[in-house]
């Protein structure tokens, strides 16, 4: 079972990998926040009935409630629900492809949410999925829309065209020099949102960025697909000619190194550590000083996650028992 | 509830996250989640925005103090509980208040019409043909503007057809 992150698409030296979301409600039904337990579970049932009867993805239902809290969390962690989806469980149910990279969540904030990942650069083939997945729930089901303002969600930031397409970032050079900031406001004022995709407070951890469309009204599927595009490739040119000037200089080699060691040898390793040091062998791995390949890179970066490591051991494990495991499995990826 | 970020400003943005293995909720002031890029009444598919939703639709008018209050049909809430939620009930909500949203959809958006896909069958038409004409008048403008020459040869044809009466009915 070849999971997303273990694949390497384009543009792989900088973007990890591709998502895009669909919100979609059933008209008739209040929006979820409205709905009590008896009726979400119901529209869930109907919408599993409506799936599986015709089910190219083979998309296996899941009701949240039946998972463990650590389960939930650890697939947070991998991108495949939301934060939001993970903290709550009361009436909602997940639809997983095998893969893990198409997953229709039922009553997040809206009735479905439909998301496809893919490895690296991908939009075009994650939005084809994801259309192609509303078109058949369509012929099931009338979905709320106004033509005036489209698509009609919970919440009126995802109007329109319900849709949110993403791509992450590693961006080790730009953060490095400091040049990040000043294009985390240049993007901004250009309609996207530009952030830190892993951990907490200012800093992204592992230099890992998240860059997404952040209108959604009057703004078709296809041209915002196109602008994100444009960015990207304009960023990723940026982030290639700051690693290529950072490795004239022999400090950056030797910082790649220093983090290679440490993780080959390490006994404990927090999360923060592991993410630090991958973002450099990440690096140095793309810019051939160092011969880890990158889907181990992504591979570690994601289910060393702590709740994902919880899941391997499949018990809620102590914070310095899980630094003991992550370490040790690290140092046997890395051979 | 203070910013857990800088400790002085009152929390306005309440963002779920997953920290070490656990969910777990971030509460920052407006500058602060500014910041941290969670502008994301405008972008984020994971937060809570009630609070600052509430700050977009402004204060109520002095029509929502009136004896009569206006109830959705459908699901019962009233104009003051979506901006108290920050959550709209159901789609007919969207219909009873829409003069009253649209000021914030334009605030949210920039913009207050729809572009993109529509769904196959779309069963309640709400636009008059001659308003559907004019803004597909104004949205072929902007198409050639783009010079997405596909898209407005598109749209001509289905200005031509809403003329001659042949599509929709
Ligand atoms: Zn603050
Ligand atoms: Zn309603």
């Amino acid at each position: 079972m070849s999971k997303w992150y273990l694949g390497v698409g384009e543009q792989s030296d900088i973007v990890v990998s591709t998502r895009v979301r669909l919100a979609r409600n059933i008209a008739d039904y209040p929006f979820p926040a409205k709905l009590n337990t008896k009726s979400r579970t119901e529209l869930n049932n109907l919408i599993k009935e409506a799936v599986e009867k015709d089910n190219p993805f083979n998309l296996r239902f899941i009701e949240m409630k039946t998972l463990a809290r650590f389960e939930a969390a650890s697939m947070a962690e991998r991108h495949i629900i939301s934060p939001e989806f993970a903290s709550d469980a009361d009436g909602r149910a997940l639809m997983l492809s095998p893969e893990e990279d198409i997953s229709i969540m039922l009553n997040e904030e809206d009735h479905i949410r439909v998301q496809v990942m893919k490895s690296g650069f991908a939009l075009d083939e994650a939005y084809e999925i994801a259309d192609r997945i509303d078109d058949s729930l369509n012929e099931k089901f009338d979905f709320a829309f106004d033509s005036r303002i489209g698509y009609l969600t919970q919440c009126p930031t995802n109007l329109g065209t319900g849709m949110r397409a993403s791509v992450m970032l590693h961006l080790p050079a730009l953060t490095m020099s400091g040049q990040i900031h000043r294009l985390i406001n240049t993007v901004s004022k250009l309609g996207l949102t530009f952030r830190g995709a892993f951990g907490e407070g200012t800093s992204a951890t592992g230099d890992m960025y998240q860059l997404s469309n952040q209108i959604t009204l009057g703004i078709s599927e296809e041209y915002a697909i196109k602008n994100l595009k444009a960015i990207t490739l304009q960023l990723c040119a940026q982030e290639r000619a700051a690693r290529e000037e950072l490795l004239q200089d022999a400090d950056t080699e030797d910082r790649i190194f220093r983090a290679y060691g440490i993780l080959k040898w390490a006994r404990l390793l927090s999360t923060k550590e592991l993410m630090e040091n991958l973002s450099l062998v990440r690096f140095g791995s793309v810019a051939g000083k160092i011969n880890v390949p990158i889907e181990t890179v992504n591979e570690l970066m994601i289910s060393m996650q702590p709740a994902t490591i919880n899941v391997m051991a499949g018990k809620r494990l102590e914070e310095r028992e899980r630094d003991m495991i992550r370490a040790k499995t690290v140092r046997e990826k890395l051979g | 509830m203070l910013c857990q970020n800088c400790g002085k400003y009152e929390a306005t943005t309440h963002v779920k996250r997953i920290i070490n293995g656990e969910t777990a909720e971030a509460h920052l002031c407006t500058d602060c989640a500014n910041a941290l890029g969670y502008t994301d009444v405008f972008g984020g598919f994971t937060n809570t925005f009630s609070d600052l939703l509430g700050s977009f639709f402004g204060e109520p008018t002095v029509g929502a103090l009136s004896s009569r209050t206006v109830r959705c049909e459908k699901c019962g809430s009233t104009f003051n509980d979506i901006v108290n939620s920050g959550k709209i009930g159901c789609a007919d909500c969207y219909r009873t208040f829409y003069d009253k949203l649209l000021p914030s959809l334009q605030r949210i958006h920039g913009k207050t019409r729809h572009e993109g896909k529509t769904p196959k069958a779309v069963k309640v038409e709400t636009d008059s043909t001659e308003s559907k004409i004019s803004r597909l008048e104004k949205e072929l403008k902007d198409a050639v503007e783009r010079q997405d020459f596909e898209k407005a040869a598109r749209i001509r044809d289905e200005i031509k057809a809403i003329k001659e009466g042949g599509k929709n009915e």
